[in-house]
């Protein structure tokens, strides 16, 4: 069974990558398991300057999923590249450097200074932050928003630039295409769809934050249509994320158009679903008919082409 | 720190809502006083992170919890003869010391002090450990301590049982030094008089978690420097004056 895929800037020996922010730069699930069974890592998000984050509560259950509002605390891009990009360097996977900011020049000066670092292969822009300079509306929910940061990005970058895009639109396709025409070279979709609980007992809300990012197996529905409707429209890779917790999640990702899939709060439900997915991924392909992964990406897209239905 | 199957061999309520269960596991010969695991209620989506109460032997876990929501309860419900899906032992306990200690637990703050309580009478320590309830109704854990030797004080809001009042005001009417060790857990209210009242010791705080290991900052607390600490991985137990209270 032949599990490699390969994309710009990524060699990845199988398609699994744990999502960003929910495997923060892997030192923990390194007492768990060798970090060189997974195709990838998307490390938390950076941003120029050391965040906090959010008050707590910051996370909070929901059916089949959950809420968190962590508020992309970090220790800052300087902090990073001196101490976990290098502990990352021993490990035999592709480390994609998740990037964040309140305006599109903190973009520009992370990727500056990781550009030099050998063990980052590409980055990955994550434009669902609220944005200082443009009234806290996300970047990532306008086209024209989006479409300049990832053009800045990738004058600044000398690596591939993925573009993480936000579900909490009107019409995705839009951004997707507009981050395509500015030169991103692959999009990652969907970051967490927005929510919010409230205690029965209090009438407050659940998160300290009042609203979270919603994630796990209730939002894959949402998820796969999304990438569906993308890799229709786009001719750059899509990495599919949004409630994977098996092999057949994975299967299911890569008909709707995805080269490779990120795996989030599975991390928290199991903290081996990584490996484990990994590891039955070979025999949910064998069992629908695939000797590659790659032969599985975007097949039901040629089912509407062919009018099947009909 | 790892995931295993582990049978449940007894579950019982000890107080309304409280709940008892007995655990077949290998986890126990790794787990110490203070630490907690993580448990998959089928049906749920997150972990339950809940403290350890007694370490029976190398093959036996004792957990007492509460019945707080959903999860919890369909977790109460099953039965012995049931497998769990567990991952742990997890965080960093109580310290076992060489002195005697106080310990204070304030309702389903109670368990992990039980514990903490048997390492240090093992070693020959004299152990205060004084209980907060809403009413004597409410009371667990009393038999549990008395039997191992530690010195029971209870305190009742209601005063239907001890002394009326909190914890604090148990501390005060016995005379209890702040200059002896304490070790805590409960309220975040109540840690916070302790953690003024006593010179040095311990506090063992709650907070909800995702990973549980460390990984994704969703339980932070904070020092008195501002930097963060995650309650999971760093804690759940504390010095007093390490963390903001």
């Amino acid at each position: 069974m032949d599990l490699r895929v390969d994309l710009p800037g990524l060699h990845l020996k199988n398609p699994v990558i744990p999502a960003s922010g929910c495997f923060g730069y892997g030192r923990e699930f390194a007492e768990l398991y060798d970090l060189s069974l997974l195709g990838g890592i998307a490390i938390k998000s950076a941003t120029p300057k050391e965040r906090i984050g959010n008050p707590v509560p910051r996370i909070a259950e929901t059916p089949y999923g959950m809420l968190n509002a962590i508020g992309l605390q970090n220790h800052g891009v300087d902090y990073i590249v001196e101490k976990e990009l290098p502990w990352l360097a021993q490990f035999d996977t592709e480390i994609i450097a998740n990037v964040a900011g309140a305006t599109e020049e903190d973009y520009v000066e992370v990727i500056r200074k990781m550009n030099a670092s050998p063990v980052v292969k590409a980055y990955e822009l994550n434009i669902s932050c609220p944005n200082v300079k443009h009234g806290g509306i996300g970047l990532g929910t306008d086209p024209k928003l989006a479409a300049q940061v990832t053009r800045m990005a990738k004058e600044a970058s000398e690596k591939p630039v993925y573009v993480k895009l936000t579900p909490n639109v009107t019409n995705i396709v839009e951004i997707a295409k507009a981050v395509e025409e500015a030169g991103a070279d692959g999009l990652v979709m969907i970051n967490t769809l927005l929510g919010m609980r409230i205690d029965l007992k209090t009438a407050k809300p659940v998160l300290a934050n009042t609203t979270g990012g919603l994630s796990g197996p209730a939002v894959k529905p949402v998820a796969v249509r999304m990438v569906y409707q993308t890799a229709k429209a786009v001719n750059i890779p899509i990495i599919g994320v949004g409630g994977i917790m098996s092999a057949e999640d994975v299967l299911e990702f890569l008909y709707a158009g995805a080269s490779a899939v990120e795996v989030g709060s599975a991390n928290f439900h199991d903290p081996y679903a990584c490996p484990k997915i990994i590891e039955d991924l070979p025999r949910v392909l064998e069992k629908y008919g695939y000797q590659s992964v790659k032969e599985a990406t975007g097949r039901s897209l040629f089912y509407e082409q062919n009018n099947y239905r009909t | 720190m790892r995931n295993d199957t582990a049978l449940i061999t007894e579950q019982v309520m000890i107080a309304p809502d409280i709940m008892r269960m007995e655990l077949e596991t290998g986890i126990a010969a790794d787990t110490s006083c203070g630490q907690f695991i993580q448990i998959l209620v089928p049906g749920y989506f997150l972990r339950r992170p809940i403290s350890v109460s007694q370490v029976r032997d190398d093959n036996h876990l004792s957990l007492i919890y509460r019945i707080a929501g959903d999860g919890t309860r369909v977790l109460s419900q099953l039965k012995a003869g049931v497998t769990l899906d567990i991952f742990g032992p997890l965080g960093h306990g109580f310290p076992v010391i060489d002195e005697d200690v106080v310990l204070i637990g304030g309702g389903v703050g109670i368990p992990p002090l039980i514990e903490t309580a048997k390492r240090h009478i093992m070693n020959g320590h004299h152990v205060t450990a004084v209980l907060g309830f809403a009413s004597d109704s409410q009371i667990f854990a009393k038999e549990e301590l008395e039997s191992l030797n530690a010195e029971v004080i209870i305190a009742t809001m209601d005063g239907s049982c001890g002394v009326k009042g909190t914890v604090m005001d148990a501390v005060h009417e016995y005379g209890i030094s702040k200059e002896r060790t304490v070790m805590a857990c409960g309220p975040l209210g109540m840690l916070r008089v302790i953690g003024a009242y006593f010179e040095h010791g311990y506090v063992s705080l709650e907070e909800r978690m995702a990973c549980g290991i460390g990984a994704c900052m969703g339980c932070v607390a904070r020092t008195p420097e501002g930097d963060t600490l995650r309650v999971c991985k760093d804690g759940p137990v504390f010095e007093i004056g390490k963390v903001v209270l």
